[in-house]
């Protein structure tokens, strides 16, 4: 059901009116869902509510580049490491994290030293171990040099660094994956719909005993 | 010599309104519904919600390329209502010593009304007379009894949901239904029930009811925060200043900053103010025959600072000295936790409004602890939609618990395992704030910086503000009690308690964005910039009506209170006017 007719189910039904007139208004206003993730170059980006100052910084942001090709590809083999492609759902690239990323290392300013570094980090650490850049290393090599950087508690000496990196490069994909249209229906939320709320499902309350 | 004239408006005006929040909005409503012409100057520009070009509710975070992450110009995320934010371009702010005062603004019609989370807490008896109680700061000149009517046709005008609960010291409103709890919530009503924290519904500016025709209702969405399309919330822009203008009686001049409120040499009167135009920086007059400053706590202050002439060397409204001291927000601390028996729940829409659905009111007697000022408490969690920071951190939080094979497996890691994580925990995170009041202090000020100015050459405020061991120690039972209640509704408090050293994790002064008590009124012209109806003790058509003339900040958001109090204002007014007094 698209959103204009809930809104207007919403003051016919419960409210017993026929037209309230904001909310008919309101239901005229929001479009109908975008069928897809709108295109970068594509205007519709920006219909989101932009002053005229935020259109332009936007556009000057998109207009530029931060990463090179060799880290763009090495994201993309490192964020579907973190999330790969699984029955329920596609992998962080299949969702568009590698072109999030770069946007915002423009955006967030601070995160291009990290970020760039990490990449560097890695390329070097591959380079050491198995003489190769990582996208270049088999798939035994970079898990090997991944478990070695994925999980914090291990504090295996010399690769702090890694580990920062890696949960930095983590928490950035799940933002990117998560609030994708692929990570959001995986995920399950059901919101940012009209609705009338009236409280949690009789089952839910059930099971949790009220 | 043309070029160096200011451009000054034929037109004298009844009233010019400086500030267009939730007190200028107010003053504007019922100003005009008198019939009075007003001018009312904005700092920023046009906004209404329901006008296509400015909205963002309902949209997805994608449609965001930063995914709803925050920006300097919104703070709050992407989505955010609100303009401006804590760093504005051109308009800067400084500190003194040690002080780390944080001051958000928005730059818009309504104000920051447009980012506020619509919390409209009643003052009750005891918070206008708290000298009286513990010896501190100072009692209001009026109490609860003067306000009462003006809260109540402010809940008629404006709308607030919640419950009748006959507190002592928070008074039930003119409520309209409020919204049945969401799951976590219905937990921790249970859990705090047994701790003896006094929980109850919510009291929120959104309405569940329809209340006129000029405003839809609340369909559930959970975006207050962007501005409402059906105008189902309260902001100032939306319920104040939109009808005001439709009166006729209104003229609303955008991207006017004000420089200073003129004054007449003879009588000491106010006649006008002096704006700058912030898109051409061109200098501006326009007169009138009452002032009202309502351009918040701070930014009222400097104007009066920034006010000065030889009749009123110290600036405007200050013989007492007074403006600018008794600077205080709210006292913030917050902790988080996630909620194991809420792993892997059932996905429903659980949106609900734009906010907590249940609240703490302050449940304790201060006499009987070492602070002595109350708080409320806020609670959050939920399947909220993902966005920006979405499962930040989960390398803090993984490690805690068994796989769902029960075995245990190390904090961090990737792939399948990490991905099912995700999904595992959605919407078992909750959290929790404490706001409480801070002792009003007349060595927390701002003043006027003796070198820096703005883009617009006017001078800046500068900030003196420490929190004291009244503050901290309520920081300090916050997170005490913080704990207790995550514990009772068996969930796990995340990241550490903090310790005295991190001042028990008191947010920044400012950082709550409830600055009040920097024009504060009193009976005494000596120790007070306005009388009992908001006027200037020493220029008589003069009137602030945003935060600045409170006494004191109460346990409770400030909002209410400016609505009520410049309604009061606005209404003496007119009473006045009418008598031939002003």
């Amino acid at each position: 059901m698209k959103r204009r007719d809930l809104l207007k189910g919403i003051s016919l039904s419960s409210l017993g009116l026929v037209g309230l007139n904001p909310q008919v208004q309101a239901a005229e206003i929001f479009d109908p869902i975008p069928a897809s993730e709108p295109d970068k170059k594509d205007p519709v980006f920006e219909q989101f509510g932009r002053t005229a100052y935020e259109k332009a910084r936007d556009a000057k942001l998109f207009a530029e580049q931060f990463f090179n090709k060799h880290e763009m590809q090495t994201i993309t083999v490192l964020v579907d490491i973190i999330i790969p492609r699984d029955a329920r759902s596609g992998s962080a690239s299949d969702a568009g994290v590698p072109d999030f990323l770069e946007f915002m290392v423009k955006d967030k300013p601070e995160l291009q030293t990290p970020l760039r570094g990490g990449l560097t980090w890695l390329d070097n650490q591959s380079k050491k171990r198995f003489a190769n850049n990582f996208i270049d290393l088999s798939d035994a090599e970079r898990l090997a040099l991944v478990e070695d950087m994925a999980y914090p508690e291990r504090k295996k000496p010399g690769m702090g660094h890694g580990v920062a990196f890696f949960s930095l490069m983590r928490n950035l994909t799940a933002s990117g994956f998560w609030s994708s249209k692929m990570g959001i229906e995986d995920i399950g939320y059901q919101g940012n719909t009209p609705n009338q709320w009236d409280g949690p499902p009789e089952e839910v309350i059930r099971q949790y005993g009220f | 010599m043309s070029d160096f004239q200011i451009k000054t408006a034929p037109t004298v005006y009844d009233v010019i309104i400086i500030g267009s929040g939730a007190g200028g909005g107010m003053a504007a409503y019922e100003l005009t519904k008198a019939g009075a012409k007003v001018c009312l100057l904005e700092a920023g520009q046009h906004f209404d919600p329901a006008d296509p070009e400015y909205v963002t509710q309902l949209k997805w975070p994608y449609q965001s390329p930063r995914r709803g992450a925050g920006t300097r110009y919104r703070p709050f995320g992407d989505f955010d209502a609100a303009y401006g934010g804590w760093d504005i371009e051109g308009e800067p702010y400084t500190t003194k010593g040690d002080t780390k005062f944080r001051w958000f603004r928005s730059r818009m019609l309504g104000g920051r009304t447009n980012h506020w989370g619509r919390i409209s807490l009643r003052f009750g008896p005891q918070d206008f007379k708290r000298r009286s109680i513990d010896g501190l700061g100072e009692d209001w000149p009026i109490g609860y009894e003067d306000v009462a009517p003006f809260y109540d046709d402010v809940d008629r005008l404006i709308g607030v949901f919640g419950s009748k609960e006959n507190l002592p010291n928070d008074p039930d409103s003119v409520f309209l239904p409020p919204p049945k709890p969401r799951l976590h919530e219905m937990m921790l009503q249970q859990g705090n029930k047994r701790l003896g924290i006094t929980t109850i519904p919510s009291r929120l500016s959104i309405l569940t009811k329809p209340i006129n025709d000029e405003r839809g209702v609340c369909f559930y969405c959970n975006q207050c925060n962007r501005a409402c399309v059906a105008y189902a919330d309260f902001s100032s822009s939306s319920c104040l200043c939109k009808p005001a203008s439709k009166t006729k009686n209104m003229d609303t001049i955008y991207f006017a900053m004000a420089r200073e409120v003129l004054t007449d040499a003879q009588t000491g009167l106010a006649t006008g103010v002096s704006y700058v135009d912030t898109r051409t920086l061109e200098e501006k007059t326009v007169r009138g025959k009452i002032v009202i400053l309502a351009a918040s706590a701070c930014e009222s202050a400097r104007l009066l600072l920034n006010s000065k002439s030889a009749r009123f060397p110290e600036g405007l409204a200050n013989s007492s000295g007074v403006v600018g001291k008794y600077l205080h927000d709210s006292t913030g601390a917050s902790r988080g936790a996630i909620v194991p028996k809420l792993f892997d729940r059932k996905r429903y829409n659980e949106d609900g409004v734009g906010g907590l659905h249940i609240y703490s009111p302050w449940w304790l007697d201060n006499k009987k602890l070492d602070f002595p000022r109350g708080y409320h408490i806020e609670y959050w969690g939920g399947m909220g939609m993902p966005a920006y920071g979405f499962g930040w951190g989960i390398e803090n939080t993984n490690g805690m618990f068994p796989d769902r094979n029960g075995l245990k497996r190390e904090a961090g890691g990737f792939g399948a395992s990490l991905k099912d994580d995700y999904r595992r925990f959605y919407g078992s995170y909750i959290g929790m704030a404490g706001r409480g009041e801070a002792v009003a202090r007349e060595d927390n000020y701002c003043e006027i910086d003796p070198e820096k100015v703005d883009k617009f050459g006017i001078p800046v405020l500068r900030f003196n503000y420490t929190w004291s061991d009244y503050e901290r120690l309520q920081a300090k039972h916050m997170h005490e009690t913080f704990e207790q209640i995550i514990h009772e509704m068996g969930g796990i408090p995340l990241g550490d308690k903090p310790t005295a050293e991190q001042d028990y994790g008191l947010n920044l002064p400012g950082e709550i964005i409830h600055e009040v008590g920097t024009v504060r009124m009193g009976s005494d012209p000596k120790t007070s910039a306005l009388n009992k109806w908001q006027q200037a003790h020493d220029v008589k058509n003069l009137f602030v009506v945003d935060a600045g003339p409170f006494v004191s900040q109460g346990d409770k958001n400030c909002t209410w209170t400016i609505l009520a109090l410049s309604m009061r204002a606005s209404r003496h007014i007119v009473t006045e006017r009418k008598a031939g007094k002003l």
